[in-house]
Protein backbone atom coordinates (compact mmCIF):
# COMPACT_ATOMS: atom_id res chain seq x y z
CA UNK A 1 0.00 0.00 0.00
CA UNK A 2 1.54 4.09 -1.05
CA UNK A 3 1.81 5.61 2.02
CA UNK A 4 -0.80 8.17 2.10
CA UNK A 5 0.25 11.99 1.87
CA UNK A 6 0.01 12.88 5.38
CA UNK A 7 1.29 9.87 6.67
CA UNK A 8 4.24 10.46 8.60
CA UNK A 9 3.60 14.00 8.79
CA UNK A 10 2.00 15.99 11.57
CA UNK A 11 -1.80 16.50 10.82
CA UNK A 12 -2.26 19.45 12.62
CA UNK A 13 0.36 22.13 12.15
CA UNK A 14 -0.53 25.65 14.55
CA UNK A 15 2.10 28.38 13.58
CA UNK A 16 2.71 31.47 15.14
CA UNK A 17 -0.53 32.26 15.60
CA UNK A 18 -1.77 35.26 17.80
CA UNK A 19 -5.21 36.40 18.81
CA UNK A 20 -6.06 39.56 20.41
CA UNK A 21 -9.56 40.78 21.75
CA UNK A 22 -9.60 44.35 21.84
CA UNK A 23 -6.74 45.29 24.34
CA UNK A 24 -6.41 41.89 25.69
CA UNK A 25 -3.55 39.19 23.97
CA UNK A 26 -5.49 35.78 23.84
CA UNK A 27 -2.60 33.93 22.17
CA UNK A 28 0.73 35.17 21.07
CA UNK A 29 3.65 33.30 18.59
CA UNK A 30 1.73 30.13 19.54
CA UNK A 31 3.21 27.15 17.68
CA UNK A 32 2.59 23.41 17.98
CA UNK A 33 2.04 19.99 15.78
CA UNK A 34 -0.40 17.08 16.86
CA UNK A 35 1.02 14.16 14.51
CA UNK A 36 -1.24 11.50 13.27
CA UNK A 37 -2.67 9.05 16.22
CA UNK A 38 -1.03 11.07 18.93
CA UNK A 39 -2.60 12.24 21.95
CA UNK A 40 -1.75 15.63 23.03
CA UNK A 41 -2.63 17.61 25.99
CA UNK A 42 -2.70 21.13 26.18
CA UNK A 43 -2.87 22.65 29.84
CA UNK A 44 -2.55 25.62 31.96
CA UNK A 45 -4.47 28.07 33.94
CA UNK A 46 -7.88 29.82 33.38
CA UNK A 47 -7.16 32.86 30.89
CA UNK A 48 -4.29 30.93 29.64
CA UNK A 49 -5.79 30.96 25.90
CA UNK A 50 -6.71 27.37 25.80
CA UNK A 51 -9.83 27.29 24.36
CA UNK A 52 -9.27 30.14 22.28
CA UNK A 53 -6.98 27.91 21.09
CA UNK A 54 -9.76 25.33 20.42
CA UNK A 55 -12.02 28.38 18.79
CA UNK A 56 -8.84 29.38 16.46
CA UNK A 57 -8.23 25.66 14.88
CA UNK A 58 -12.44 24.89 14.04
CA UNK A 59 -13.21 28.47 12.64
CA UNK A 60 -14.63 29.86 15.60
CA UNK A 61 -12.27 32.56 15.86
CA UNK A 62 -10.10 34.08 13.12
CA UNK A 63 -6.26 34.68 14.21
CA UNK A 64 -4.61 38.27 14.03
CA UNK A 65 -1.70 36.26 13.15
CA UNK A 66 -0.42 33.04 11.79
CA UNK A 67 -1.26 29.87 9.92
CA UNK A 68 -2.99 27.16 11.01
CA UNK A 69 -3.13 24.16 8.32
CA UNK A 70 -4.70 20.30 8.47
CA UNK A 71 -2.96 18.00 6.25
CA UNK A 72 -0.97 20.67 4.51
CA UNK A 73 -3.62 22.88 3.52
CA UNK A 74 -4.50 25.89 5.23
CA UNK A 75 -7.74 26.28 7.56
CA UNK A 76 -7.88 30.01 7.62
CA UNK A 77 -10.43 29.62 4.91
CA UNK A 78 -11.94 27.02 5.86
CA UNK A 79 -15.76 27.39 7.32
CA UNK A 80 -16.49 25.84 10.41
CA UNK A 81 -19.61 23.47 8.68
CA UNK A 82 -16.65 22.09 6.29
CA UNK A 83 -14.19 20.94 9.04
CA UNK A 84 -16.08 17.70 10.29
CA UNK A 85 -15.71 16.65 5.99
CA UNK A 86 -12.19 17.02 6.48
CA UNK A 87 -12.32 14.52 9.70
CA UNK A 88 -11.86 17.25 12.51
CA UNK A 89 -14.59 16.55 15.47
CA UNK A 90 -14.52 18.57 18.25
CA UNK A 91 -16.60 18.50 21.60
CA UNK A 92 -17.28 21.30 23.46
CA UNK A 93 -17.18 22.46 27.35
CA UNK A 94 -20.15 21.10 28.93
CA UNK A 95 -21.59 18.62 27.22
CA UNK A 96 -23.52 20.71 23.48
CA UNK A 97 -26.13 18.20 23.07
CA UNK A 98 -29.42 19.57 21.39
CA UNK A 99 -32.10 19.71 24.02
CA UNK A 100 -34.52 18.96 22.07
CA UNK A 101 -33.70 15.87 20.15
CA UNK A 102 -33.53 12.23 21.06
CA UNK A 103 -29.85 11.39 22.64
CA UNK A 104 -29.93 9.01 19.24
CA UNK A 105 -30.51 11.66 17.09
CA UNK A 106 -27.86 14.17 18.69
CA UNK A 107 -25.35 11.18 17.40
CA UNK A 108 -26.97 10.83 13.91
CA UNK A 109 -26.26 14.47 13.33
CA UNK A 110 -22.24 13.47 13.72
CA UNK A 111 -22.61 11.08 11.45
CA UNK A 112 -24.23 12.65 9.07
CA UNK A 113 -20.91 14.30 7.25
CA UNK A 114 -19.42 10.15 6.85
CA UNK A 115 -23.13 9.28 5.76
CA UNK A 116 -22.76 12.33 2.81
CA UNK A 117 -19.40 11.10 1.71
CA UNK A 118 -21.08 7.51 0.62
CA UNK A 119 -24.37 8.39 -0.02
CA UNK A 120 -25.68 11.07 -2.85
CA UNK A 121 -29.41 11.33 -1.71
CA UNK A 122 -27.79 13.35 1.39
CA UNK A 123 -25.05 14.96 -0.46
CA UNK A 124 -28.30 16.56 -2.87
CA UNK A 125 -30.19 17.34 0.48
CA UNK A 126 -32.95 14.78 -0.64
CA UNK A 127 -34.90 13.02 1.94
CA UNK A 128 -33.41 10.04 3.12
CA UNK A 129 -33.64 6.44 1.87
CA UNK A 130 -34.26 3.59 4.14
CA UNK A 131 -30.73 2.26 3.60
CA UNK A 132 -29.26 5.88 4.00
CA UNK A 133 -31.36 5.89 7.70
CA UNK A 134 -30.91 2.74 8.64
CA UNK A 135 -26.80 3.73 7.97
CA UNK A 136 -27.32 6.61 9.95
CA UNK A 137 -28.76 5.02 12.68
CA UNK A 138 -26.72 1.56 12.51
CA UNK A 139 -23.62 4.40 12.80
CA UNK A 140 -24.55 6.41 15.92
CA UNK A 141 -25.84 3.47 17.87
CA UNK A 142 -22.57 1.55 17.09
CA UNK A 143 -20.26 4.63 18.35
CA UNK A 144 -23.11 4.87 21.65
CA UNK A 145 -22.15 0.83 21.96
CA UNK A 146 -18.69 1.76 22.45
CA UNK A 147 -19.04 4.20 25.22
CA UNK A 148 -21.61 1.53 26.56
CA UNK A 149 -24.34 4.12 26.47
CA UNK A 150 -26.66 2.56 23.66
CA UNK A 151 -29.49 2.10 26.39
CA UNK A 152 -30.10 5.10 26.20
CA UNK A 153 -30.76 5.60 22.83
CA UNK A 154 -34.11 6.75 23.14
CA UNK A 155 -34.00 9.03 25.87
CA UNK A 156 -33.77 12.93 25.92
CA UNK A 157 -30.47 13.95 27.10
CA UNK A 158 -31.53 16.41 29.87
CA UNK A 159 -32.86 13.22 31.36
CA UNK A 160 -29.56 10.96 32.31
CA UNK A 161 -26.60 11.77 34.79
CA UNK A 162 -23.67 14.48 33.79
CA UNK A 163 -21.32 11.79 33.33
CA UNK A 164 -23.42 9.63 30.95
CA UNK A 165 -24.06 12.82 28.52
CA UNK A 166 -20.87 13.77 28.37
CA UNK A 167 -20.20 9.99 27.03
CA UNK A 168 -22.92 10.96 24.09
CA UNK A 169 -21.15 13.90 23.43
CA UNK A 170 -18.05 12.56 22.99
CA UNK A 171 -20.20 9.39 20.77
CA UNK A 172 -21.25 12.15 18.80
CA UNK A 173 -18.21 13.61 18.42
CA UNK A 174 -16.50 10.09 17.61
CA UNK A 175 -19.43 8.52 15.19
CA UNK A 176 -17.89 10.57 12.24
CA UNK A 177 -14.62 8.60 12.66
CA UNK A 178 -12.54 11.81 12.74
CA UNK A 179 -8.79 12.07 12.36
CA UNK A 180 -8.38 14.55 14.59
CA UNK A 181 -10.68 15.21 17.66
CA UNK A 182 -10.87 18.38 19.86
CA UNK A 183 -11.69 18.02 23.33
CA UNK A 184 -12.74 20.14 25.47
CA UNK A 185 -12.16 19.67 29.16
CA UNK A 186 -13.90 15.82 28.91
CA UNK A 187 -13.38 15.09 32.45
CA UNK A 188 -14.67 18.19 33.23
CA UNK A 189 -17.60 17.57 36.22
CA UNK A 190 -16.97 13.97 36.03
CA UNK A 191 -15.99 11.95 39.39
CA UNK A 192 -12.84 9.29 39.56
CA UNK A 193 -14.97 6.97 38.59
CA UNK A 194 -15.65 8.40 35.35
CA UNK A 195 -12.42 9.84 34.78
CA UNK A 196 -11.15 6.15 34.68
CA UNK A 197 -13.36 5.14 32.53
CA UNK A 198 -12.95 8.04 30.06
CA UNK A 199 -8.98 7.51 29.99
CA UNK A 200 -9.13 4.45 29.22
CA UNK A 201 -11.56 5.28 25.79
CA UNK A 202 -9.19 7.69 24.85
CA UNK A 203 -6.22 5.39 24.69
CA UNK A 204 -8.37 3.06 23.20
CA UNK A 205 -8.59 6.14 20.48
CA UNK A 206 -4.83 5.76 20.37
CA UNK A 207 -3.42 5.20 16.71
CA UNK A 208 -6.92 5.06 15.21
CA UNK A 209 -7.16 9.12 15.05
CA UNK A 210 -5.05 12.10 16.23
CA UNK A 211 -6.27 13.93 20.13
CA UNK A 212 -6.25 16.95 21.43
CA UNK A 213 -7.34 17.53 24.85
CA UNK A 214 -7.48 20.30 27.10
CA UNK A 215 -7.92 19.99 30.54
CA UNK A 216 -7.19 20.61 34.15
CA UNK A 217 -6.76 17.36 35.76
CA UNK A 218 -3.19 16.67 36.20
CA UNK A 219 -3.80 13.06 36.37
CA UNK A 220 -5.64 12.53 33.78
CA UNK A 221 -3.65 14.50 31.08
CA UNK A 222 0.03 12.63 32.45
CA UNK A 223 -2.04 9.25 32.28
CA UNK A 224 -3.08 9.73 28.78
CA UNK A 225 -1.33 12.11 27.03
CA UNK A 226 1.70 11.25 24.45
CA UNK A 227 2.37 15.04 24.79
CA UNK A 228 1.77 17.80 26.81
CA UNK A 229 1.76 21.67 26.02
CA UNK A 230 1.74 24.43 28.54
CA UNK A 231 0.36 27.70 27.72
CA UNK A 232 0.23 30.76 30.26
CA UNK A 233 -0.51 34.18 29.13
CA UNK A 234 -1.21 32.85 25.70
CA UNK A 235 2.19 31.65 25.16
CA UNK A 236 3.55 27.75 24.85
CA UNK A 237 6.08 28.00 28.19
CA UNK A 238 7.08 24.38 27.88
CA UNK A 239 6.28 21.01 26.02
CA UNK A 240 7.23 17.96 26.05
CA UNK A 241 5.90 13.86 27.71
CA UNK A 242 4.32 14.21 30.80
CA UNK A 243 7.17 13.41 32.61
CA UNK A 244 9.05 16.21 31.55
CA UNK A 245 6.83 18.34 31.86
CA UNK A 246 5.60 17.02 36.14
CA UNK A 247 9.75 17.57 36.75
CA UNK A 248 9.38 20.96 34.85
CA UNK A 249 10.22 23.54 37.98
CA UNK A 250 8.13 26.20 36.34
CA UNK A 251 5.31 24.03 35.31
CA UNK A 252 5.16 22.54 38.79
CA UNK A 253 5.38 25.85 40.31
CA UNK A 254 2.90 27.72 38.52
CA UNK A 255 0.46 25.54 36.84
CA UNK A 256 0.19 22.30 38.55
CA UNK A 257 -0.61 24.13 41.62
CA UNK A 258 2.53 22.34 43.80
CA UNK A 259 4.70 24.98 45.30
CA UNK A 260 8.24 24.95 45.89
CA UNK A 261 8.94 25.51 49.56
CA UNK A 262 10.32 28.97 49.05
CA UNK A 263 7.36 30.30 47.26
CA UNK A 264 5.07 28.34 49.75
CA UNK A 265 7.32 30.11 52.33
CA UNK A 266 7.22 33.36 50.49
CA UNK A 267 3.39 33.09 50.69
CA UNK A 268 2.85 32.41 54.38
CA UNK A 269 4.66 35.35 55.34
CA UNK A 270 2.76 37.34 52.65
CA UNK A 271 -0.07 36.18 53.07
CA UNK A 272 -1.89 35.64 56.46
CA UNK A 273 -4.79 33.09 56.70
CA UNK A 274 -8.06 34.36 56.64
CA UNK A 275 -9.94 35.31 59.79
CA UNK A 276 -6.61 35.34 61.66
CA UNK A 277 -6.33 39.04 60.59
CA UNK B 1 -77.58 22.66 19.24
CA UNK B 2 -77.27 23.15 15.91
CA UNK B 3 -76.42 26.70 16.21
CA UNK B 4 -73.32 25.62 18.84
CA UNK B 5 -72.37 22.23 15.81
CA UNK B 6 -72.29 25.34 13.46
CA UNK B 7 -70.39 27.79 15.60
CA UNK B 8 -67.82 24.88 16.43
CA UNK B 9 -67.23 23.35 12.86
CA UNK B 10 -67.06 27.44 11.94
CA UNK B 11 -64.40 27.68 14.51
CA UNK B 12 -62.42 25.02 13.73
CA UNK B 13 -62.51 25.90 9.91
CA UNK B 14 -61.22 29.55 10.95
CA UNK B 15 -58.95 28.16 13.74
CA UNK B 16 -57.53 26.12 11.12
CA UNK B 17 -56.25 29.61 9.13
CA UNK B 18 -54.97 31.10 12.52
CA UNK B 19 -52.98 27.66 12.81
CA UNK B 20 -51.03 27.99 9.36
CA UNK B 21 -50.48 31.89 10.10
CA UNK B 22 -49.13 30.06 13.66
CA UNK B 23 -47.40 27.61 12.39
CA UNK B 24 -45.10 30.52 9.80
CA UNK B 25 -44.38 32.45 12.88
CA UNK B 26 -43.11 29.18 14.86
CA UNK B 27 -40.92 27.89 12.21
CA UNK B 28 -39.40 31.13 12.37
CA UNK B 29 -38.95 32.13 15.80
CA UNK B 30 -38.05 28.43 16.52
CA UNK B 31 -35.08 28.87 13.89
CA UNK B 32 -33.59 31.79 14.10
CA UNK B 33 -35.61 33.67 17.08
CA UNK B 34 -36.91 36.24 15.23
CA UNK B 35 -41.19 36.98 15.15
CA UNK B 36 -41.67 38.11 11.49
CA UNK B 37 -44.07 40.79 11.45
CA UNK B 38 -43.78 40.61 7.61
CA UNK B 39 -45.82 37.27 7.79
CA UNK B 40 -48.75 38.87 7.14
CA UNK B 41 -47.76 40.85 4.20
CA UNK B 42 -45.96 38.58 2.84
CA UNK B 43 -48.92 35.68 2.65
CA UNK B 44 -51.06 38.80 1.40
CA UNK B 45 -48.35 39.27 -1.81
CA UNK B 46 -48.42 35.51 -2.30
CA UNK B 47 -51.93 35.80 -2.51
CA UNK B 48 -51.97 38.51 -4.92
CA UNK B 49 -49.66 36.00 -7.17
CA UNK B 50 -51.99 33.86 -7.01
CA UNK B 51 -55.20 36.02 -7.60
CA UNK B 52 -53.13 36.82 -11.17
CA UNK B 53 -52.58 33.12 -12.29
CA UNK B 54 -56.16 32.08 -11.40
CA UNK B 55 -56.85 35.34 -13.87
CA UNK B 56 -54.33 33.99 -16.53
CA UNK B 57 -55.11 30.04 -16.78
CA UNK B 58 -58.61 30.28 -15.17
CA UNK B 59 -57.27 26.99 -12.75
CA UNK B 60 -57.27 27.09 -9.29
CA UNK B 61 -55.32 24.33 -8.74
CA UNK B 62 -52.50 26.33 -10.56
CA UNK B 63 -52.86 29.34 -8.37
CA UNK B 64 -53.01 27.12 -5.36
CA UNK B 65 -49.40 26.01 -6.50
CA UNK B 66 -48.36 28.92 -7.70
CA UNK B 67 -49.46 30.54 -4.15
CA UNK B 68 -47.23 28.11 -2.24
CA UNK B 69 -43.90 27.79 -4.64
CA UNK B 70 -44.38 31.90 -4.13
CA UNK B 71 -44.18 31.65 -0.62
CA UNK B 72 -41.13 29.68 -0.96
CA UNK B 73 -39.43 32.18 -2.70
CA UNK B 74 -40.27 35.01 -0.75
CA UNK B 75 -39.26 33.51 2.52
CA UNK B 76 -36.09 32.18 1.04
CA UNK B 77 -35.06 35.49 -0.46
CA UNK B 78 -36.67 37.42 2.86
CA UNK B 79 -33.84 35.63 5.04
CA UNK B 80 -31.12 35.58 2.17
CA UNK B 81 -31.15 39.22 1.37
CA UNK B 82 -33.12 41.21 4.57
CA UNK B 83 -32.59 39.05 7.66
CA UNK B 84 -29.26 37.40 7.02
CA UNK B 85 -27.66 40.59 8.19
CA UNK B 86 -29.08 40.76 11.35
CA UNK B 87 -29.31 37.45 12.56
CA UNK B 88 -27.65 37.17 15.69
CA UNK B 89 -28.07 41.11 16.45
CA UNK B 90 -30.16 42.94 18.86
CA UNK B 91 -33.40 41.57 18.56
CA UNK B 92 -35.11 45.20 17.78
CA UNK B 93 -32.68 45.25 14.53
CA UNK B 94 -34.60 42.06 13.01
CA UNK B 95 -38.16 43.41 14.43
CA UNK B 96 -37.44 46.49 12.31
CA UNK B 97 -36.54 44.39 9.26
CA UNK B 98 -39.57 42.42 9.41
CA UNK B 99 -41.46 45.65 9.58
CA UNK B 100 -39.77 47.10 6.90
CA UNK B 101 -40.62 44.57 5.07
CA UNK B 102 -44.23 44.76 5.98
CA UNK B 103 -44.72 47.73 4.68
CA UNK B 104 -42.49 47.64 1.90
CA UNK B 105 -44.76 45.10 0.35
CA UNK B 106 -48.23 46.71 1.45
CA UNK B 107 -46.75 49.44 -0.66
CA UNK B 108 -45.27 47.16 -3.69
CA UNK B 109 -49.28 45.78 -3.77
CA UNK B 110 -50.86 48.51 -3.51
CA UNK B 111 -48.49 50.05 -6.50
CA UNK B 112 -48.79 46.45 -8.78
CA UNK B 113 -52.38 45.33 -7.98
CA UNK B 114 -54.18 48.73 -6.71
CA UNK B 115 -55.38 49.33 -3.21
CA UNK B 116 -59.51 48.44 -3.85
CA UNK B 117 -60.04 44.93 -2.22
CA UNK B 118 -60.81 42.41 -4.95
CA UNK B 119 -62.53 39.17 -4.81
CA UNK B 120 -60.88 35.73 -4.48
CA UNK B 121 -62.51 32.24 -5.46
CA UNK B 122 -63.22 29.36 -2.80
CA UNK B 123 -61.65 26.49 -3.76
CA UNK B 124 -65.27 24.66 -3.44
CA UNK B 125 -68.66 25.87 -3.06
CA UNK B 126 -68.90 28.20 0.02
CA UNK B 127 -72.65 26.75 0.28
CA UNK B 128 -73.01 24.83 3.61
CA UNK B 129 -73.50 20.92 3.49
CA UNK B 130 -77.05 19.94 3.73
CA UNK B 131 -77.12 17.14 6.78
CA UNK B 132 -81.02 15.72 7.73
CA UNK B 133 -82.85 18.41 6.11
CA UNK B 134 -81.22 21.62 7.36
CA UNK B 135 -78.18 23.08 6.20
CA UNK B 136 -74.69 23.77 7.96
CA UNK B 137 -72.36 26.69 8.00
CA UNK B 138 -69.68 24.00 7.00
CA UNK B 139 -69.28 24.26 3.58
CA UNK B 140 -67.06 22.19 0.88
CA UNK B 141 -64.24 24.76 1.37
CA UNK B 142 -64.03 24.14 4.66
CA UNK B 143 -63.87 21.06 4.85
CA UNK B 144 -60.77 22.08 2.08
CA UNK B 145 -59.51 24.42 4.27
CA UNK B 146 -59.40 22.02 7.02
CA UNK B 147 -57.63 18.95 5.43
CA UNK B 148 -55.31 21.59 3.43
CA UNK B 149 -53.78 22.52 6.83
CA UNK B 150 -53.81 19.28 8.00
CA UNK B 151 -51.85 17.94 5.56
CA UNK B 152 -49.65 20.90 5.24
CA UNK B 153 -49.08 20.20 9.33
CA UNK B 154 -48.45 17.00 9.36
CA UNK B 155 -45.88 17.11 6.05
CA UNK B 156 -44.39 19.33 7.81
CA UNK B 157 -43.94 16.99 11.41
CA UNK B 158 -43.13 14.24 9.20
CA UNK B 159 -40.17 16.05 7.50
CA UNK B 160 -38.69 17.33 10.82
CA UNK B 161 -39.04 14.20 12.86
CA UNK B 162 -38.67 11.97 9.74
CA UNK B 163 -35.51 12.87 7.69
CA UNK B 164 -32.45 13.58 7.69
CA UNK B 165 -32.64 17.20 6.56
CA UNK B 166 -35.46 17.89 9.01
CA UNK B 167 -32.99 16.62 11.90
CA UNK B 168 -30.72 18.55 10.70
CA UNK B 169 -32.95 21.54 10.24
CA UNK B 170 -34.12 21.20 14.58
CA UNK B 171 -30.20 20.73 15.67
CA UNK B 172 -29.55 24.31 13.72
CA UNK B 173 -32.62 25.56 15.49
CA UNK B 174 -31.37 24.06 18.93
CA UNK B 175 -27.89 25.19 19.19
CA UNK B 176 -26.24 26.91 15.21
CA UNK B 177 -22.75 26.71 16.57
CA UNK B 178 -22.68 22.90 17.63
CA UNK B 179 -24.60 22.32 14.34
CA UNK B 180 -21.77 23.77 12.37
CA UNK B 181 -19.00 21.72 14.21
CA UNK B 182 -20.84 18.46 13.93
CA UNK B 183 -20.98 19.60 9.69
CA UNK B 184 -24.28 21.27 9.63
CA UNK B 185 -24.75 24.10 6.77
CA UNK B 186 -26.60 26.34 9.37
CA UNK B 187 -26.95 28.88 6.93
CA UNK B 188 -28.80 26.65 4.55
CA UNK B 189 -30.78 25.40 6.81
CA UNK B 190 -32.16 29.21 7.90
CA UNK B 191 -32.71 29.85 4.09
CA UNK B 192 -34.67 26.70 4.04
CA UNK B 193 -37.01 27.21 7.62
CA UNK B 194 -37.73 30.56 6.26
CA UNK B 195 -38.96 29.21 2.61
CA UNK B 196 -40.70 26.40 4.63
CA UNK B 197 -42.24 28.72 6.82
CA UNK B 198 -43.59 31.20 4.37
CA UNK B 199 -44.88 28.78 2.11
CA UNK B 200 -47.11 27.37 5.21
CA UNK B 201 -48.90 31.00 5.94
CA UNK B 202 -49.07 31.34 1.76
CA UNK B 203 -51.48 28.34 2.70
CA UNK B 204 -53.18 30.43 4.93
CA UNK B 205 -53.28 33.39 2.60
CA UNK B 206 -55.43 31.54 -0.13
CA UNK B 207 -57.53 29.81 2.34
CA UNK B 208 -58.48 33.55 4.30
CA UNK B 209 -58.94 35.21 1.25
CA UNK B 210 -62.62 34.53 0.17
CA UNK B 211 -63.61 35.90 3.16
CA UNK B 212 -61.49 38.84 3.69
CA UNK B 213 -60.85 40.20 0.03
CA UNK B 214 -57.88 40.76 -1.44
CA UNK B 215 -56.39 44.17 -0.85
CA UNK B 216 -52.86 45.07 0.50
CA UNK B 217 -53.96 45.46 4.09
CA UNK B 218 -56.79 43.06 4.50
CA UNK B 219 -54.48 40.27 5.85
CA UNK B 220 -53.29 42.32 8.97
CA UNK B 221 -55.86 41.08 11.44
CA UNK B 222 -55.09 37.46 10.15
CA UNK B 223 -51.10 38.40 11.60
CA UNK B 224 -52.94 39.45 14.72
CA UNK B 225 -54.92 35.51 15.23
CA UNK B 226 -51.83 34.10 13.88
CA UNK B 227 -49.79 35.78 16.73
CA UNK B 228 -52.23 34.94 19.05
CA UNK B 229 -52.76 31.31 18.49
CA UNK B 230 -48.55 30.94 18.16
CA UNK B 231 -48.47 32.54 22.00
CA UNK B 232 -51.49 30.13 23.43
CA UNK B 233 -49.28 26.84 22.10
CA UNK B 234 -45.85 28.27 23.11
CA UNK B 235 -44.41 30.11 20.66
CA UNK B 236 -41.50 26.96 20.34
CA UNK B 237 -44.12 23.94 19.50
CA UNK B 238 -45.34 23.41 15.85
CA UNK B 239 -47.88 21.38 17.20
CA UNK B 240 -49.06 23.85 19.92
CA UNK B 241 -49.33 26.28 16.87
CA UNK B 242 -51.86 23.98 15.44
CA UNK B 243 -53.91 23.47 18.61
CA UNK B 244 -53.50 27.07 19.66
CA UNK B 245 -55.14 28.06 16.18
CA UNK B 246 -57.84 25.64 16.48
CA UNK B 247 -58.41 26.82 20.20
CA UNK B 248 -58.74 30.54 19.28
CA UNK B 249 -60.56 29.55 16.10
CA UNK B 250 -63.74 28.27 18.89
CA UNK B 251 -63.52 31.13 21.29
CA UNK B 252 -63.52 33.48 18.36
CA UNK B 253 -66.40 31.80 16.89
CA UNK B 254 -68.54 31.15 19.86
CA UNK B 255 -68.30 34.49 20.79
CA UNK B 256 -69.10 36.11 17.97
CA UNK B 257 -71.77 33.60 17.86
CA UNK B 258 -73.46 34.30 20.98
CA UNK B 259 -72.68 37.38 21.97
CA UNK B 260 -71.72 40.37 19.17
CA UNK B 261 -68.85 40.06 16.33
CA UNK B 262 -68.30 43.25 17.78
CA UNK B 263 -66.16 41.53 20.73
CA UNK B 264 -63.94 39.03 18.53
CA UNK B 265 -60.94 40.98 18.99
CA UNK B 266 -61.29 42.19 22.29
CA UNK B 267 -61.89 38.16 22.73
CA UNK B 268 -58.67 37.54 21.64
CA UNK B 269 -56.72 39.39 23.73
CA UNK B 270 -57.89 38.62 26.71
CA UNK B 271 -57.17 35.20 25.66
CA UNK B 272 -53.57 36.01 25.03
CA UNK B 273 -53.56 37.93 28.15
CA UNK B 274 -55.14 35.09 30.29
CA UNK B 275 -52.81 32.07 28.90
CA UNK B 276 -49.80 34.49 29.46
CA UNK B 277 -50.79 35.27 33.00
CA UNK B 278 -51.62 31.45 33.75
CA UNK B 279 -49.24 29.74 31.61
CA UNK B 280 -46.09 32.04 30.33
CA UNK B 281 -44.88 29.93 28.18
CA UNK B 282 -48.04 29.02 26.25
CA UNK B 283 -49.87 25.72 26.42
CA UNK B 284 -47.15 23.55 25.20
CA UNK B 285 -44.35 25.08 27.25
CA UNK B 286 -42.29 22.41 28.43
CA UNK B 287 -41.11 22.28 32.21
CA UNK B 288 -37.53 22.46 31.49
CA UNK B 289 -36.12 25.90 30.68
CA UNK B 290 -34.47 26.53 27.87
CA UNK B 291 -31.83 28.86 26.62
CA UNK B 292 -32.83 31.67 24.09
Amino acid sequence: MLPREESGESTLRVVDVAVRFGGLTALSGVSLDVAPGEIVGVIGPNGAGKTTLFNVVCGFVRPDAGEISWRGHSLARVRTHRLAGLGIARTLQGVGLFPGLSVLENVMIGAEPRARARFATTLLGLPRSDRDERALRAAALAALGRLDVAEVASRAPGTLPYPVQKRVALARALVAEPALLLLDEPASGLGSADMKGLAEVIAELKGDMAVMLVEHHMDFVTGVCDRVVVLDFGRVIATGSPAEIQADPRVLEAYLGFETSERAAEREIREPEPGRA
Amino acid sequence: MHRFLDLTLNGVSSGMIYAAVALALVLIWRATRIVNFAQGAMLMFTTFIASWAIDRTGSYVVGFVVALAAGLVIGAIAERVLVRPVEGGPPLNAVIVTLGLLVLLEALAGMIWGNIPRSFPPAFTIRGFDVGGSRLLFSPFDLFTVGAVLVVAVGLGLFFTRTNLGLRLRASAFDPEVSRLLGVRVSRMLTLGWALAAAAGSLAGVLVAPAVELGPTNFDVVLVYGFTAAVLGGLDSPTGAVTGGVVLGLVLSYVSGYESSALVPLASLVLLIAVLMVRPGGLFSHAAARRV
